[in-house]
Formats: C-alpha cells, sequence, structure tokens
C-alpha cells in the first residue's frame, strides 16, 4: 500500500439539536493512501456524509468532532485553527456536493467562480487566474469553453454544473477530493459520463479520492475498496469484489441483497433469514383470460402540449392486460411522469383516446374524473412518500379517506375494520395509524400511500417512481410488498421508473420513452439483454452493472 | 454588462404592464370625484350663494350633464394634455402646486431611505453573522418594537426629546426657519439647491429642518428592511454555494462580501420598493406632524376642506411615482440577478 | 386531537415565554375592551376645565387633556373602538381575501391572472393614502374605516394564499386527493386552506396590529373618529398641539397602549405559527 495520506482515529462526530446531543459517527477509524480511490458506502443516517464534511471541517454549525483525531499528511486537522485551515480548503482537501446547481453561486459567472478559487491560494493577476479558469474547463471537458466562462450555473444543465464543481475542486492541485454523492439527482446516462470524468481526472493527477454514495454498484465500479458505514459505524470494508460474493457482517448481507442487478429477482432482494411472512403468496397461476376480452387499458396516441412549446408526449400508444406489469423508463423531460398521470385521468391529455376495459375513459374530462365509477378502479402512488401525504391527516385519515370518497363507506366500525386490514396487508404497525406523516419513517409513508392506493381495490395501479426517494434496504421491501399485492390481487401495474434494474425485476413488458416518444417496448428481460435501439442500449450500458465488472476483475 | 439590452426590455415590459393598474388608478379618481359627497359644480361656482342658473351653466361648462363614459373619456383626455383641475384652497392649477410641492415631499422620502437603507443593512448583516448573540437578540428586538410603534407616536416624542427637552432640534415647522432665506429654486431640493448657491449656514438649516422627519420616518422602515436582510443573509450563509466557497478556501470578508451578501441583497431590493411605497402612504402623518410644505399635507388639507382636486391630483402623482420606483426596482434587480433576464 | 393540540399549545408556550405574555396581554385587551367603560376611574367624555393639563399624578395616573378629562379613562374606553375597528376589518378581508386567493393560486389561467390584475391596481396606490381616499369618499364614519382598512388589506391575502397554494397544489398530497375522488373544489376548500391557515394566523395576527395603526392614523389625520369619542390616534392628535410645550404625557400614554396592543399581536402571531403547525409538534 502506498504512503498513508489520510488518518481517522476512532472519530466521533456529534450534533447539538432540539433533543439534546447526537452523535451521528460513532468511531470510525480508517486511512486512505495517496491517490487512493475509497468508497464510503451508506443509506441515509449511515454518518457517510458527516464523515466527509468532519474530514473538511464543512460541518453545520450545530455539528462538532467530539472525539478521536484526523491526521492529514500526519498532522492532526481537529485541532488547528479555522484560519490555518483555510490554506488547506481547496489547496490540500476539496470537496464535490450533491445538487451542483445549488452549490454554485447563482449570480457569479462560473469563469468567475472559478478563478476565486484559484485566487484564494495563489496571488496573481486576475487575467491570469481567468486564463487559469478556462485551461481547468477544457479539462473538464465543458464544450465551447470560452462561451461558458461568461455563463451563470441556471444557464448549465446539471451535468454541467458539477463538470464547473469539480474544476473548482482541482483547480489547485488538492491531495484528496471528497466527493459526496457527486452524480445522484443525475440522469443514468449523465452519470456515467461525470463518474469517468471524475475518476480519469483524479487519477491522471494523482489525487486519492473519497467517493461517498449511497449506491452500492457505482462505488463497486469505480473503487478498488469499499467501506460500508451503518448508523454511524463502519462495518465493513473490503473489495469490491469480495463485498458482493462474500459479506460478511449481517449488514452488509442485507444491503448487498437488496441492492437490485441485473439478474436479481424480488425474491431474492431481502435475505432468506429476514424474510418474514412477506413472501408468503406464490404466483398464482393467472386464469386464462376468455378471447375476446377487450385489453385491460388501452392508450391509443395520446399527444399532452403545455402552453408553450414541444408536446411532452407526443404519440403514445400502449396496452395492458388485467394483472400484467408495464414498465415506463426514461430520463428527466421523457414524458413519463406526464403519461402516467394522464393515464390516471388526473390530467388531461390533448389527443388520443384511453380506454379502460374497452370503455373510452379518454373524453371524461379530469375535472370530472372522480364522479366516474372508474375512479377507483386506476389509482396511484406517488413518488416521494414526504409529500405525498397530507401534513394536517393521520396515517389512518389517509386510508380511509378514498374508503369515504369511492367506497361510499360512513365512519364507524365498518371502515375502521377496513382501514386496519389495508395497513395489515402493507405491513403497516396498527399502532402507527393514529399518526401523522412527520412521526412517520420514510418506508412508512410509502406504505401508507400504499395502503391508501389499494384501498378501494383498484385494478389498475399507476406507481410514479414508488421507490426513488428510498433507501435501497427499504426499496427491498416495499418492491416485494409491491409484487405480493399484485398477485394477491390479480392488479395490473404500470410501474414508472429510471431505475433499469427495479423495471426489469418488476415487469413483465417495459416501455422505453425519450422526449415523449416512445422508443422501444418488449418483454422486459429480453428487451433489456438485448437492446434494438441506441438509446435504450445507452440506457444499458449506462447502469452500473456490477457482475461483468467483477468478473473482469476477476480474471 | 452583456444584459443591459436584456434588463431593458424588462423593464419597459414591466412598465407596459403596469399601464393597466395606472389606468385603474385613472378610473378610481374619476370615481372618486362622483361619488364624493357634493356638486363639484358648486364648489366651482362664484360663492356659496351662486344661483341655480349658474350653476346649472358651469355644470355644461363642466360636461356633468352628459353621460358617465363621456365625462370619463374628457377627464381622461383632460388628464392626458396634463389639466387635474383648479384647487379651491389656492386657486391654483392642481398641476403647478404638485410641481411646487413634490420636491418637499421627496426630499424627506429619499433621506429617510437612505438613513433607513444604511442602518438596516448593516445590522441586518451584523445580526445574520452571529445568530444568537447579543447583537441578533438587539437588532430582533429593535425590529419588533420598530414596526409597533407609529409614525405619528414616534415624530411627536421625537420632537418632544430633541426640540423641548434638548432643544438640539429647530422650530419643527416646514423646511426652512421662517425668517431665512430660500435658494434660488433649481431642483426644488433644498439641500441640493442649497449646494449650488454655495450657502453653507442656509444648507446646514435646511438640514436640521430635515432631520427630524427623516428620522422618524426611517425608524418606521428600519425594522422591516433589517429583518428581512437578517433573514435572507441567513438563508446565504446556510447555503449550499456559500459552503463550496468555504470548501475552497476562500477568504472570510469574499465569502460574506462576494458570495453571501450579494445573494442576500436580491429581496432586499424588492423589499425596498414596498417599503417606498409604504413611506409615501407615512408621508401624509409625518407631513402634518412636522407642518412640512409636501404634497401630502396639501393632499390632506384639500380633503378636509372638501376641495377635490387636489387629492385626485395627488393620488394620481403617488400612484406615478410607485410605478416608476417599481420600474426602478425591477432595472436594479436585473442588473443584480443574472437570472431574471431569462424568459 | 383537540387534547393534543391544546398540550402541543401548552408545551409550545412553556418554551416561549413571549409568547404567553403576548397572549396574555391579548387577553387581557380583550377583557379591557368588554368591560372597559365600567372600571373607569372618571367618565372619559365630561371635561373638567379646572384640571386641565395635569402631568401624571396620583388622582390621574395618565395625567389629564386640554379639556380636564383623565387620560388613562379615555386610554380603556378607546380600546374597544380600536379592537373592533382592526378585528372586524381584518375579518372580512381574511375571509375574503383566502378564498379568493385559494382558488385563483389553485386555478390559475384567466380568473388568476385577472384577480392578479386587480391586485396590482390597489397595491399601485400608497395604501395608506388608499384608504384616506376611500374613507373621504365613502363618507368620514367608523364603518367606512372598517371597510377602507379591510380593502387595503385584502390584496395581501389574496397573495398571501395564492402563493401558498400554488406552491402546493401539484404536490403529491393534492393529487393524491383527486385520485381519492376528491373534485376540485373539495381538494381547495378541505385539503390546501387548511394546510395553508398556520401561515395565513401569523399573517392574521400581524395584520391586525398593522389595522390598527392604520385606523389610529386615518383618525390622526381627522378621518373617521370625530372627538370628543376617546379613540388612541385622535387622543394623539389632540395631544399633538402641545407637544412642544413638553405636555409629553398626552401623547405618550395614547402611543403606549398602540405600541403594546401591536406588539402584543405581533408576538402573538409568531407563537401562533408554531402552535398550528403540526411538523413542530413531536
Amino acid at each position: 500500500m502506498t504512503k498513508s495520506l489520510l488518518e481517522m482515529n476512532d472519530l466521533h462526530v456529534t450534533f447539538s439539536t432540539r433533543r439534546g446531543l447526537v452523535e451521528a459517527v460513532r468511531g470510525v477509524t480508517l486511512s486512505l493512501g495517496e491517490g487512493e480511490m475509497l468508497g464510503l458506502v451508506g443509506e441515509s443516517g449511515s454518518g457517510k456524509s458527516v464523515t466527509g464534511f468532519a474530514i473538511t471541517r464543512l460541518l453545520d454549525a450545530a455539528g462538532r468532532v467530539a472525539a478521536g483525531n484526523i491526521r492529514f499528511r500526519g498532522q492532526d486537522i481537529t485541532k488547528i485553527s479555522a484560519g490555518d485551515f483555510r490554506h488547506l480548503h481547496g489547496a490540500a482537501m476539496a470537496m464535490i456536493f450533491q445538487n451542483p446547481r445549488a452549490a454554485l453561486n447563482p449570480i457569479r459567472a462560473v469563469g468567475d467562480q472559478i478563478a476565486d478559487a484559484i485566487t484564494a491560494h495563489k496571488r496573481m493577476p486576475r487575467d491570469e487566474a481567468r486564463a487559469q479558469a478556462l485551461g481547468l474547463l477544457r479539462a473538464v471537458q465543458i464544450r465551447d469553453p470560452e462561451k461558458r466562462m461568461a455563463a451563470y450555473p441556471h444557464e448549465l444543465s446539471g451535468g454541467m454544473c458539477q463538470r464547473v464543481m469539480i474544476a473548482m475542486a482541482i483547480s489547485c492541485n488538492p491531495a484528496l477530493l471528497i466527493a459526496d454523492e457527486p452524480t445522484t439527482g443525475l440522469d443514468v446516462t449523465t452519470q456515467k459520463v461525470v463518474m469517468d470524468l471524475l475518476t480519469g481526472i483524479a487519477a491522471e493527477r494523482g489525487m486519492a479520492t473519497i467517493l461517498i454514495t449511497h449506491d452500492l454498484g457505482l462505488a463497486a465500479r469505480y473503487c478498488r475498496r469499499v467501506v460500508v458505514m451503518e448508523q454511524g459505524r463502519l462495518v465493513e470494508e473490503a473489495e469490491p469484489l469480495r463485498l458482493f460474493r462474500a459479506p460478511k457482517h449481517a449488514y452488509t448481507k442485507r444491503l448487498v441483497a437488496a441492492s437490485p442487478t441485473a439478474s436479481s429477482r424480488i425474491e431474492d432482494l431481502v435475505p432468506e433469514e429476514d424474510r418474514g411472512r412477506e413472501i408468503s403468496v406464490l404466483a398464482a397461476p393467472r386464469p386464462a383470460r376468455a378471447p375476446g376480452t377487450p385489453p385491460l387499458l388501452e392508450v391509443q396516441k395520446i399527444v399532452k402540449r403545455f402552453d408553450q412549446g414541444a408536446a411532452a408526449v407526443a404519440d403514445c400508444s400502449m396496452t395492458s392486460s388485467a394483472g400484467e406489469s408495464v414498465g415506463l423508463v426514461g430520463e428527466s423531460g421523457s414524458g413519463k411522469s406526464t403519461t402516467s398521470r394522464i393515464i390516471c385521468r388526473l390530467i388531461d391529455p390533448s389527443e388520443g383516446e384511453i380506454a379502460f376495459e374497452g370503455q373510452s375513459i379518454g373524453h371524461i374530462p379530469a375535472r370530472d374524473f372522480h364522479r366516474s365509477p372508474f375512479r377507483k378502479d386506476i389509482q396511484i402512488v406517488f413518488q416521494d412518500p414526504n409529500d405525498s401525504l397530507n401534513p394536517r391527516f393521520t396515517a389512518f385519515d389517509c386510508i380511509a379517506h378514498p374508503l369515504l370518497r369511492l367506497s361510499g363507506m360512513r365512519p364507524g366500525d365498518v371502515l375502521r375494520q377496513r382501514v386496519e386490514e389495508c395497513a395489515q396487508r402493507v405491513g403497516l404497525g396498527l399502532d402507527l395509524l393514529t399518526r401523522f406523516p412527520h412521526q412517520l419513517s420514510g418506508g412508512q409513508k410509502a406504505r401508507v400511500g400504499i395502503a391508501r392506493a389499494i384501498a378501494c381495490r383498484p385494478r389498475l395501479l399507476v406507481l410514479d417512481e414508488p421507490t426513488a426517494a428510498l433507501d435501497v434496504s427499504v426499496q427491498a421491501v416495499v418492491l416485494q410488498l409491491l409484487d405480493r399485492l399484485r398477485r394477491e390481487d390479480d392488479l395490473a401495474f404500470l410501474f414508472v421508473s429510471h431505475d433499469l434494474n427495479v423495471v426489469r425485476m418488476m415487469c413483465d413488458r417495459t416501455i422505453v420513452l425519450q422526449s415523449g416518444r416512445i422508443v422501444e417496448q418488449g418483454e422486459s428481460r429480453a428487451m433489456f439483454d438485448n437492446p434494438k435501439t441506441a438509446y435504450t442500449r445507452e440506457l444499458v450500458d449506462a447502469v452500473p452493472h456490477i457482475e461483468p465488472e467483477l468478473a473482469a476483475m476477476a480474471t | 454588462m452583456p444584459a443591459v439590452g436584456a434588463t431593458l426590455t424588462r423593464a419597459g415590459k414591466r412598465f407596459l404592464s403596469s399601464l393597466p393598474a395606472l389606468f385603474g388608478v385613472l378610473v378610481f379618481t374619476f370615481l372618486l370625484m362622483r361619488v364624493l359627497p357634493g356638486d363639484p359644480a358648486v364648489f366651482f361656482a362664484s360663492g356659496p350663494n351662486a344661483g341655480k342658473e349658474e350653476i346649472e351653466v358651469i355644470r355644461k361648462q363642466m360636461g356633468l350633464n352628459k353621460p358617465v363614459p363621456e365625462q370619463l373619456m374628457l377627464y381622461l383626455y383632460d388628464v392626458g394634455r396634463g389639466n387635474l383641475g383648479r384647487s379651491m384652497m389656492t386657486g391654483q392649477m392642481v398641476t403647478k402646486d404638485l410641481r411646487e410641492r413634490l420636491p418637499a415631499s421627496l426630499e424627506l422620502t429619499f433621506t429617510a431611505l437612505l438613513i433607513a437603507l444604511v442602518t438596516a443593512v448593516p445590522l441586518g448583516v451584523l445580526a445574520a453573522l452571529r445568530p444568537g448573540s447579543i447583537i441578533d437578540h438587539g437588532v430582533r428586538f429593535f425590529c419588533a418594537l420598530g414596526v409597533c410603534v407609529p409614525t405619528f407616536v414616534s415624530g411627536l416624542l421625537l420632537i418632544y426629546v430633541f426640540y423641548y427637552l434638548l432643544g438640539l432640534a429647530p422650530d419643527p415647522t416646514g423646511r426652512v426657519d421662517i425668517f431665512a432665506s430660500l435658494p434660488p429654486r433649481q431642483t426644488g431640493f433644498l439641500l441640493i439647491d442649497f449646494l449650488l448657491a454655495g450657502d453653507v449656514d442656509g444648507w446646514w438649516a435646511a438640514f436640521r429642518q430635515l432631520i427630524l422627519p427623516a428620522l422618524t420616518m426611517a425608524l418606521f422602515v428600519v425594522a422591516p428592511l433589517a429583518r428581512i436582510t437578517r433573514a435572507s443573509m441567513l438563508v446565504s450563509l446556510g447555503s449550499d454555494f456559500v459552503r463550496t466557497a468555504r470548501s475552497v478556501g476562500l477568504p472570510w470578508w469574499r465569502i460574506v462580501v462576494t458570495y453571501a451578501l450579494r445573494n442576500a441583497i436580491l429581496p432586499v431590493i424588492t423589499i425596498a420598493g414596498i417599503v417606498f411605497s409604504t413611506m409615501l402612504g407615512a408621508n401624509v402623518l409625518v407631513e402634518k406632524v412636522f407642518s412640512w410644505p409636501g404634497v401630502a399635507s396639501y393632499a390632506l388639507d384639500a380633503l378636509l376642506s372638501s376641495d377635490y382636486a387636489p387629492v385626485q391630483g395627488f393620488v394620481l402623482l403617488m400612484a406615478t411615482v410607485f410605478v416608476i420606483v417599481n420600474l426602478l426596482v425591477d432595472i436594479l434587480y436585473g442588473i443584480a440577478d443574472p437570472r431574471v433576464t431569462i424568459g | 386531537m383537540t387534547s393534543a393540540t391544546l398540550r402541543h399549545a401548552g408545551w409550545i408556550l412553556r418554551g416561549n415565554p413571549l409568547t404567553a405574555v403576548a397572549a396574555t396581554g391579548v387577553v387581557l385587551l380583550t377583557l379591557i375592551a368588554m368591560f372597559g367603560p365600567w372600571i373607569v376611574p372618571y367618565d372619559p367624555i365630561v371635561s373638567n376645565v379646572s384640571q386641565a393639563l395635569m402631568p401624571p399624578s396620583a388622582a390621574h395616573i395618565a395625567g389629564t387633556d386640554q379639556l380636564g378629562r383623565d387620560v388613562f379613562s379615555r386610554l380603556i374606553v378607546a380600546a374597544r373602538l380600536d379592537l373592533v375597528i382592526a378585528i372586524s376589518a381584518v375579518g372580512i378581508s381574511f375571509a375574503i381575501g383566502a378564498v379568493i386567493g385559494a382558488i385563483c393560486g389553485y386555478t390559475g389561467g384567466k380568473l388568476d391572472r385577472g384577480v392578479g390584475r386587480f391586485v396590482d391596481v390597489v397595491m399601485a396606490f400608497p395604501l395608506f393614502v388608499l384608504a384616506m381616499a376611500m374613507v373621504a369618499a365613502l363618507g368620514n364614519r367608523v364603518e367606512n374605516i372598517v371597510i377602507a382598512t379591510a380593502i387595503i388589506n385584502l390584496p395581501f391575502y389574496i397573495r398571501f394564499a395564492r402563493a401558498e397554494v400554488n406552491v402546493r397544489r401539484n404536490v403529491g398530497w393534492v393529487e393524491a386527493a383527486r385520485a381519492c375522488g376528491d373534485s376540485h373544489l373539495s381538494v381547495v376548500l378541505r385539503f390546501l386552506l387548511p394546510n395553508v391557515l398556520p401561515a395565513m394566523a401569523v399573517q392574521i395576527s400581524l395584520n391586525l396590529g398593522w389595522a390598527i395603526l392604520n385606523a389610529a392614523g386615518l383618525s390622526f389625520i381627522g378621518l373617521g373618529v370625530k372627538p370628543p369619542t376617546p379613540e388612541w390616534g385622535i387622543m394623539v392628535a389632540e395631544g399633538a398641539r402641545f407637544i412642544s410645550t413638553g405636555k409629553w404625557w398626552l401623547v405618550a400614554f395614547p402611543g403606549l397602549a398602540l405600541m403594546l396592543t401591536v406588539l402584543c399581536f405581533n408576538l402573538l402571531g409568531d407563537g401562533v405559527r408554531d402552535i398550528l403547525d403540526p411538523r413542530m409538534r413531536t
């Protein structure tokens, strides 16, 4: 191993909150060699980002290093003064942040921001700093760098902003680069480009890098060594290959199992010893449909134009039969959310026809659809569990709401029984029913949202990125739950997602959308294994597939 | 600045979109004239004893016998030609009266705004830099109190302290001492006119007259300005881009000034426009307390003696000033924030 | 639910003594407004010229005015008028403004633009001047002060409700309510408005203070309330003539009454937000 650049010894970080001191990092010991690339993986609340911010001393005012030390080139940097630390910032260690657009000053040209970073450590005329900034923009492969020097962050895409951020971070050639979820929120294709660039530059300039991420696959793809954190502790440290093949710690096992890969199956997401009742129902043989029955859902040539500009959805047609699970994938701006809301009859299409069980429902304005008898047949589960529950409703009220509105039930024992039954079906403890959304965890909120959607026994469930905001271990459980509910109720799914691995697992058929148009559709596994169009291939390639990489590494 | 063109376009659009509002003001003032108690023709007649015929003649002359829409058109035509009618009190054209008195009001308002801004912004920044400190609590306490004291009370109390008790301030009536000689009128702003005339004593006298009313008005608006400065500075200091600036090792002053403050000042600019509008309203009270010969006290006197043409003119003038100030705010904002020039 | 709310309110009040003080102040003020005329030591209207312009003393704790009336008694009796004006004006503009604003914010489109124009027109005036002009136009009476104050408050409520509803109209739980079978109207009235209320409550409390200042300002310049009716603004106006000769109590005490009242409402506003925001509840 190369000479050690950074050493952490029994690091503890605490935050003072309204409820007293909270320990976010509880004794992390870790070392990093010069030029090494380390992956720091964990779910939310694992303390991975806090560790990164503790190293660079960028913790919130409420947080502080309570015990332990951090040695950077042999010097304990938890002890040095703020003034001295400023000379390390940027010059010796730099950070790359999540949400690049917010991380840049919105009212200063990006060229000036990079030049600021340079002149913070080197005295030089402004012109020279700007010339160096231009060079850095070239290094991060921004097209047309001369023009971009004067651009403001809002004029650049998220991926471009992240490149600018990388340019700032490397401007003074720091020895250590800490990238905190650098590609979260970026499209999968952009994610690959940015990560390739980042690792390329780090290797070229010999910068040690810590990649902080929730995505085990991403860390495995780019790092030689991966460290897994859980609840402020370091639970396992290994090479990616070993970590995937033979995880030792129970938590790592769960995490590895829960991370969907190209070959995972729903049943595998939760390790056997953790499985409860969840998977008890096996696929009941689907009753053969009588020939001539109309498909459950038939969408013909729908188009959606918003006030101005190009159509968000153009000429989209699809069908779905009862009990079938159809995936809808695409990057941001592909129109997948709009399409799902049109089908759910929350918004009106500009053109086209929608039929449900052979009856046209496209002509009923979304404004009046709440009175349609089909309202309870088509339900939806929303993306962000945090904002999909009315903050003034308890979990009970949320689940009871559609029953009162659509099933004509009245408050009383019958309703209570029905709500409790729904809660049980989604594995929500009955004691949680009296809680308000802010008193529930993300996974619990997701369960409430699902319980509400299935309360009226719909026929078609639209799922709009139902697990995008959840940690992978929670996602695994929720996906299993959804799959079980589908089989139990012979429910059809329209599963909207950007995560190809999830869609591959969950859906019989998949439709790929790009800029509002369908580019390809077919049976999920076959299509992803052998994409017919360039765009689908690009999407598939961009997903961090672990197995081929691991195989390559092993040989 | 490459964005100047875009900013001007935006300001132009904004101006066009404020025209309907100005038109609404016109219609409102017209209705005001019609709804107000009393027959305007009676006022314009020779005197309270004017005969019925005479009033009828005047009604015809003024077009009051015509249908209301036509009267509105006539009124708009008059306003378009700059004719706002004649004041009963002064016997002069309202436009002339307003033109004479407007500089006094503007001088007072602008001075007050200047005082308020140079006090409020540093206070807000200081408070935000040390949240929870004594300065912070002091500023917040001051803000809480500042919005609670009515202008007319603080003005009177200032008079009591600085004129009656301490004798520091001159007699609180008017813009200059009645015995002092006025400088030749050039801008109408006494502070500027005295300077142009090279009269230092006169300038000092005018300044002493101005300072109490200006302080009164400033006190009223320091609180909202300081509060918004503090709040937006806190947001700015806690933002991701300030953390980025720290992560690359920028010097402290650069982080505070170039990164945090320049972003934090944007909402302050917007609020300053609103504050200016409230100051135009507060003018009525302050001018009354200090017998300040501005447009507001003129309009108030007219209102209380049922002389409505000046009131109409005053309301129109205020709306126009407000629209202009909003345009200025827009242009300033456009220069300060590159994002708004898009779209 | 209600007991939980009460418990939460108690918790907030303990943690925030200022709010408790402000709430006590408002309760006290309300009691004074209700029972003021029966508890005052002197008649607030009848003059007693032999006692004119007496500084504060044991007999007259806030002194007497130019007609020898007890300033303290007048202050107490005036509370009712000032509060009634402010509360009714704010009540009217809240009820109308919140509904209009919420509907505009939710539907958008032509209605929103039209109402937006109206709001722009109203706000193109310096609002105090507008109130002045309206009282003059409608007639110099107390009811018209209420109407004028309500109208100048209206645009704020419309804008506020509009903005608050607008940011929430595409939020998940609103779409979920639609999927659960609620009509647009029901979503606005049963979902959005209750969620906007905490923020509005703060606005109401702050506006009450502002409305009191406005009404006092109007009567200070001689509109609305007529002497000898005791009202804080008019008392200041009457005292203004004597300030240059050092009769400070005529101005200071009504000023203090105004200040404390507005302060109580403002502090209460901040406290109310904490109580009504369920995210603060744990």
